[in-house]
């Protein structure tokens, strides 16, 4: 049984591939650990509530609001966060497609985009909206955002 | 003259902060953090109006960590960026829910927000004023009791004392009365909405600490560096050369970050606990209610024209809801009088618009600054008008555009140099939206195509004495730094920047690196970043920089080539003989002086600096208005394609149009993606956005769960974008600003499609299905 | 941020789930079962809940199952919602739950969690009400199956130390003709103004519907009026709107009136789409 006091305790990530030990309480939520602990600011603090896909990471390849995650409920599991998509396809696609304006949600967005990308290498119209509605962008409209990532997808022409 | 190889003017130029916010490095305020940070937590009031009869912090200060507490007794003052009426912690009573009422200092973040939710607040409740017109009425509760004896920190405000009218700006134009008698056809049209939020995706966030030497060193999330130094010098008895404020880029502002709320407070809180940097960063819900948000609006028009549909006498009553507060509202009222008409020419115009005070919480300037809100209460008019002259909605804006030689409300003399071409862009948006394929079609499957248009205008209403200022510093390689005080909060100013640089030295654009983060010790003076007024003011200013750095690099380069500065020409990262190219140097020789032979050296750096300054700006008269009050008008024709389902009165939005006149386009795409936003944005706020109040005036949707925007796939399933460039003769390149624009029109476009497609009028947002829903059902009753 | 500290406890097996929970109540502890744990965050940042000690269910192999074992198919108490709909094994319960919250949400968001919400929506319960399905709880006086409807009225009702284990829905269930419906604001993410929840069974529609009352419910009257032969499809949908559970409610979302009207739509297209699928 994995189990945590209160007070402060040091516990192993494993984050974007490398173990990382952290300082943490049960009370904490990863994306505070990424960001305080591991500098990993990245993911954004934009509401605490799952609303707005700005402090979205990877958790085992999937995308999870790290606000809405206890960092303890993540050890053993890999976490993959915007700092370790360098140079990856969809981030050259956010930038050739003017889909960054301010930026801020750009993190969040470019790894649901990654997560999506992954999982449905086909994905339809339909399940990008799915997707990507969980993500908050105030600045760009969305339009270069969906041209981004159609033009990573074999059916995406970018409309 | 050769061709210049390097032209960067006109050009899609890829943005220059795009690599680093691809990659999530790009530091943001709230991602800095030091050892020994402390933090700082707000207690707010959970009453819209009461008095405070007692604030008890004793249970707070039990919490371990906590450093200092600090309450509207220890700074019981009035402050204001137009009007001194707002304290920074609430004393005696508080006029919002969430107005903020003790800061609490602690070694945590955790700590201070427990310590914070242990402030207990005895209160004795006010009746609650919940909306602008009820706010109106002389019975009303006062919310201030002695507006009369604020300090006015600008001109052009005018509280009432004794009333919750927190300053009343007139037009009067012509003769209304007489006109108004003699019109064929006249109507008369109420709209409103309710005060919503800028919800940019980066909450407010700043950092201060006041060093041994009295230095106050601040760190924000702020569109107006410059702005917090004068109000910390102003209210705080700082001298304005002790205090240096750093700006790094910025998640998004839409005016929501013009204003200065957060840093006094810090300061508050970090004196409190001797000058350690404290951090005060909101949470969402502060975000939400507890900083200043976007304006509400009851807006009553009239309109008067004669049979053939030209206007004759416009009457316009605005009462812009400001909150507890009249911060930039009060500027919003001024600029909503100033372009009242919106883009038409009207002879006889009267216009009162009222600040009001009310017990919700406080508006701040919103892209756009009145000309969202006045344009859609406009432009439902005006379709209004049309129907009831049975003229082409389309028709009746041509009639009436506005056009050189013709006047703003203001008697400002319009010309081809400092206004749009109001006409062509309406022609353009009407191809583009496809208008004569019919306004209103019923589909196949039972559903209802329309599509509704507006015309807008805007004038960039700065202070009359606005300025900016550039500095560029030549590297050995001959590339060179760009410094100015422009806040780059997405709308890709540092980008337009580089490029008037390229151009103007004709050099290639990765030669140019602009620093991203301002500070203002180094930077020169610039006014603000709001009133889509940076590619004007700062690209004026860094034109001049390159002039004065071109004249420099001849001056050391006649030296070198040993002929006179007249022959020679700046141009590929040379200086060269203008008769003969082939003889030139290169400026990376000469960039820190030049060296003869010998060893001597002469000239040093190249350090190009330029200003520019508004020209001819006034405020305007009390009574009439009379005055110049914004350098140009940029203007724009937008229409929206909405496809609506009687069955639910759910409807999709098919197509959004803009069609902009803003002089010369710097950059195509950056200038499109300030056009997208910016209509995302006047959609999302048409259709969906604002806040819900109790009748205690207590915010029901302080959060992003509930305080609902359009979201991925909600967006219009084609945006088009189209530009006319009649040249502004004396902005940069023939630029004027456009970064609110797209914002403008796209309440007015989406109300007037909505309300054709559902055949009702519909003049209150946001727009929701019910709103359609409950107009028809009221209509049909 | 989280202002308060606990202890945070990951079980390995039921057992000591239930040992963990009664040593923790021996030390005066107030303790919360923990799921997905969405609601557990959003409400202690705002202050709205606490606990001095969470008892983390995802550990436990036996609250992770999704399979077809024997006549029922079991779904792990911990099951994110994103995992229910892409199995395809309920596809009534999949694209119902697909509804709920947003998609990166969903990933974390537990049919557990979903059914013990705090909030009057807990669509999740929606099919379940209308399958004949029994739930799997875990407490002091050990494990036991029983019915939905016996713990489920209004909402589930358990005592603090019992948790759920899984839920069983009988095969005959998973693959009925269904509809599933949900009406918001206007965002496709957002509280429900209207959801509902129908299949067809031995000719006879079944309805629950969340977002109307002050809970999710299922009303054998209101199955009655939509069964009813003798009526046109408006008569019936009257019927139904005269046989609610309770007054409907009248919020941030939707006026009382509006909701009606959407309601009365609902129902209809729900009749229409089933009746579709019986031809």
């Amino acid at each position: 049984m994995i189990t945590n006091g209160t007070g402060k305790t040091v516990v192993r990530l494993h984050v974007n591939g490398e173990a990382s030990d952290v300082m943490i309480c049960s009370a904490d939520t990863l994306l505070q650990t990424l960001r305080e602990q591991l500098g990993l600011t990245g993911a954004k603090r934009a509401c605490e509530n799952g609303d707005c896909g700005a402090c979205t990471v990877l958790i085992n390849g999937e995308p999870m609001h790290s606000c809405l995650c206890l960092t303890i409920e993540t050890i053993n599991q890999p976490i993959t966060t915007i700092e370790s998509l360098r140079d990856s396809a969809i981030q050259q696609k956010f930038i050739e497609k003017w889909a960054i304006q301010c930026g801020f949600c750009t993190p969040g967005f470019i790894l649901n985009c990654q997560a999506l990308l992954n999982k449905h290498p086909d994905a339809d119209d339909e399940t990008i909206e799915e997707w990507l509605q969980s993500n908050l962008c105030r600045c760009t409209g969305y339009q270069e955002i969906k041209e981004a990532v159609k033009s990573l997808l074999p059916k995406g022409s970018a409309s | 003259m050769l061709e210049n190889p390097w032209l960067s003017i006109g050009k899609p130029e890829q943005r220059i902060d795009a690599v680093e916010k691809a990659a999530g490095t790009v530091r943001y305020t709230a991602d800095y953090s030091v050892p020994g940070l402390l933090h700082a937590k707000l207690a707010t009031s959970t009453q819209a109006h009461a008095k405070i009869k007692a604030i008890d912090v004793s249970e707070a200060w039990k919490v371990p960590g906590v450093r200092a507490i600090v309450t509207g007794k220890m700074f019981p003052y009035h402050i204001g960026p137009i009007l001194a009426d707002r304290p920074p912690l609430a004393f005696e009573k508080v006029r919002y829910y969430g107005e903020p009422l003790a800061i609490v200092v602690a070694d945590q973040e955790y700590m201070a927000k427990q310590a914070a939710q242990l402030i207990h607040v005895k209160y004795e409740p006010l009746p609650v004023v919940n909306s602008a017109r009820e706010a109106f009425q002389t019975d009303a509760p006062l919310i201030h009791e002695n507006s009369g004896k604020y300090m006015k920190i600008i001109s052009n405000v005018y509280p009432v004392q004794g009333t919750n009218i927190g300053s009343h700006i007139k037009i009067r134009k012509g003769d209304f009365i007489t006109a108004w008698e003699n019109c064929d056809i006249k109507i008369k049209q109420t709209f409103s909405f309710n005060l919503s939020d800028h919800a940019a995706l980066e909450p407010r966030c700043t950092r201060v600490e006041i060093n041994p030497a009295g230095k106050v060193v601040v760190h924000s999330t702020t569109q107006s560096p410059f702005t917090i130094k004068k109000v910390l010098n102003q209210f705080f008895n700082i001298d304005v050369g002790n205090i240096i404020v750093h700006v790094p880029l910025i998640g998004g502002a839409f005016g929501g970050k013009g204003t200065v709320q957060l840093e006094p407070l810090a300061y508050l809180a970090s004196k409190a606990v001797g000058g350690r940097m404290v951090k005060l960063e909101f949470t969402r819900e502060e975000d939400l209610i507890t900083a200043p948000g976007h304006i509400g609006l009851e807006a009553t028009i009239a309109l008067g024209a004669n049979k053939a549909g030209k206007l004759m006498a416009g009457q316009y009553t605005y009462l812009i809801d400001s909150g507890a507060y009249t911060d930039q509202a009060a500027g919003i009222t001024r600029a909503m009088a100033l372009d009242c008409t919106g883009p038409y020419d009207i002879p006889n115009v009267w216009c009162d618009s009222y600040c009001m005070y009310t017990n919700h919480p406080y508006a701040t300037s919103f892209r756009g600054y009145a000309h969202p809100e006045l344009t859609f209460a406009v432009e439902r008019t005006m379709d209004k008008l049309a129907h009831k002259l049975k003229l082409d909605p389309v028709e009746l804006r041509k009639i009436n555009a506005i056009k050189p030689g013709n006047s703003s409300p203001t008697s400002a003399v319009l010309n081809a140099n400092n206004l749009g071409d109001v006409e062509k862009c309406i022609d353009q948006a009407k191809k583009l939206i496809d208008w004569d394929q019919g306004e209103r079609l019923e589909t196949a499957d039972g559903k209802v195509k329309a599509k509704g248009i507006s015309t807008f205008w805007k004038t960039s209403t700065t202070a009359t004495n606005a300025q900016s200022g550039a500095v560029l510093k030549f590297e050995a390689d001959g590339s060179v730094n760009l410094n100015c005080a422009a806040i780059e909060l997405g709308q890709g100013s540092k980008t337009i920047l580089a490029q008037m640089v390229a151009e103007r030295l004709k050099m290639d654009i990765k030669k140019v690196h602009v620093t991203m983060e301002v500070n203002t010790q180094s930077d020169p003076h610039q006014w603000r970043t709001v009133a889509s007024s940076t590619t004007f003011l700062a690209g004026r200013a860094v034109m001049n920089a390159c002039d004065d750095a071109i004249s420099q690099l001849k001056r050391t380069a006649s030296i070198a080539l040993q002929c006179s500065m007249e022959d020679l020409e700046v141009g590929g990262g040379r200086v060269y003989l203008k008769p003969s190219p082939e003889y030139g140097v290169k400026i990376q020789d000469i960039a820190l002086g030049y060296k003869y032979p010998n060893g001597h050296a002469v000239e040093g750096q190249v350090v190009g600096h330029g200003r520019y300054i508004q020209r001819h700006l006034t405020p305007m008269d009390k009574d009439t208005g009379f005055g110049k009050p914004g350098p140009w008008w940029s203007v724009g024709t937008q229409a929206v394609e909405v496809e609506w389902d009687p069955a639910d009165c759910s409807y999709k939005i098919l197509k959004a149009v803009t069609v902009l006149d803003g002089g010369k386009i710097i950059n195509p795409m950056t200038a499109t993606q300030q056009m997208r936003g910016g209509m995302y944005l006047g959609l999302s706020f048409a259709s969906q956005e604002g806040f819900i109040f109790d009748q205690n005036g207590t915010v029901l949707n302080p959060q992003l769960r509930t305080y609902q925007m359009v979201r991925f796939g909600e967006q219009p399933a084609e945006y088009i974008v189209d530009f006319i460039e009649t040249p502004a003769a004396d902005g940069p390149f023939g630029a004027r600003g456009i970064g609110e624009y797209g914002v403008i029109g796209m309440a007015g476009a989406l109300a007037n499609a909505l309300s054709t497609a559902a055949q009702v009028e519909l003049n209150h947002l946001p727009l929701l299905p019910e709103l359609i829903w409950k107009t028809r059902k009221e209509s049909q009753a | 941020m989280i202002p308060f500290d606990f202890e945070y406890y990951r079980p390995e097996s039921v057992t000591e789930a239930v040992k963990t929970y009664e040593i923790l109540a021996t030390q005066d502890k107030k303790v919360l079962f923990y799921s997905g744990g969405t609601e557990f965050i959003t409400f202690s940042r705002l202050n709205q809940l606490d606990a001095e000690a969470i008892i983390d269910l995802k550990g436990i192999p036996d609250c992770h199952q999704l399979e077809l074992q024997g006549e029922h198919l079991v779904i792990g108490a911990a099951v994110s919602l994103n995992k229910i709909t892409e199995s395809q094994l309920f596809p009534l319960l999949g694209q119902t739950v697909r509804k709920v919250a947003d998609h990166t949400s969903r990933n974390k968001i537990t049919i557990g969690g979903n059914i013990l919400s705090r909030f009057i929506y807990r669509e999740g319960v929606l099919p379940l009400l209308l399958t004949e399905a029994k739930v799997k709880l875990a407490g002091s006086s050990g494990e036991r199956v029983v019915p939905l409807k016996v713990v489920f009225d209004k909402q589930m009702n358990i005592s603090p130390e019992q948790f759920l284990i899984h839920i069983q829905v009988p095969k005959a269930f998973l693959n009925l003709p269904f509809v599933s419906i949900k009406k918001t604001r206007m965002s496709k993410v957002g509280y429900p103004i209207v959801s509902i929840a129908a299949l067809v069974k031995d000719k006879k529609i079944r309805a629950a519907l969340s977002g109307v009352c002050e809970y999710p419910f299922r009303s054998p009257d209101i199955e009655a009026a939509l069964n009813d032969t003798s009526l046109s499809k408006e008569e019936k949908i009257d019927k139904a709107l005269g046989q609610l559970p309770e007054a409907i409610i009248d919020d941030l979302q939707a006026s009382r009136d509006y909701r009606e009207f959407l309601l009365k739509n609902t129902l209809l297209e729900t009749i229409e789409a089933l009746e579709a699928t019986q031809t």
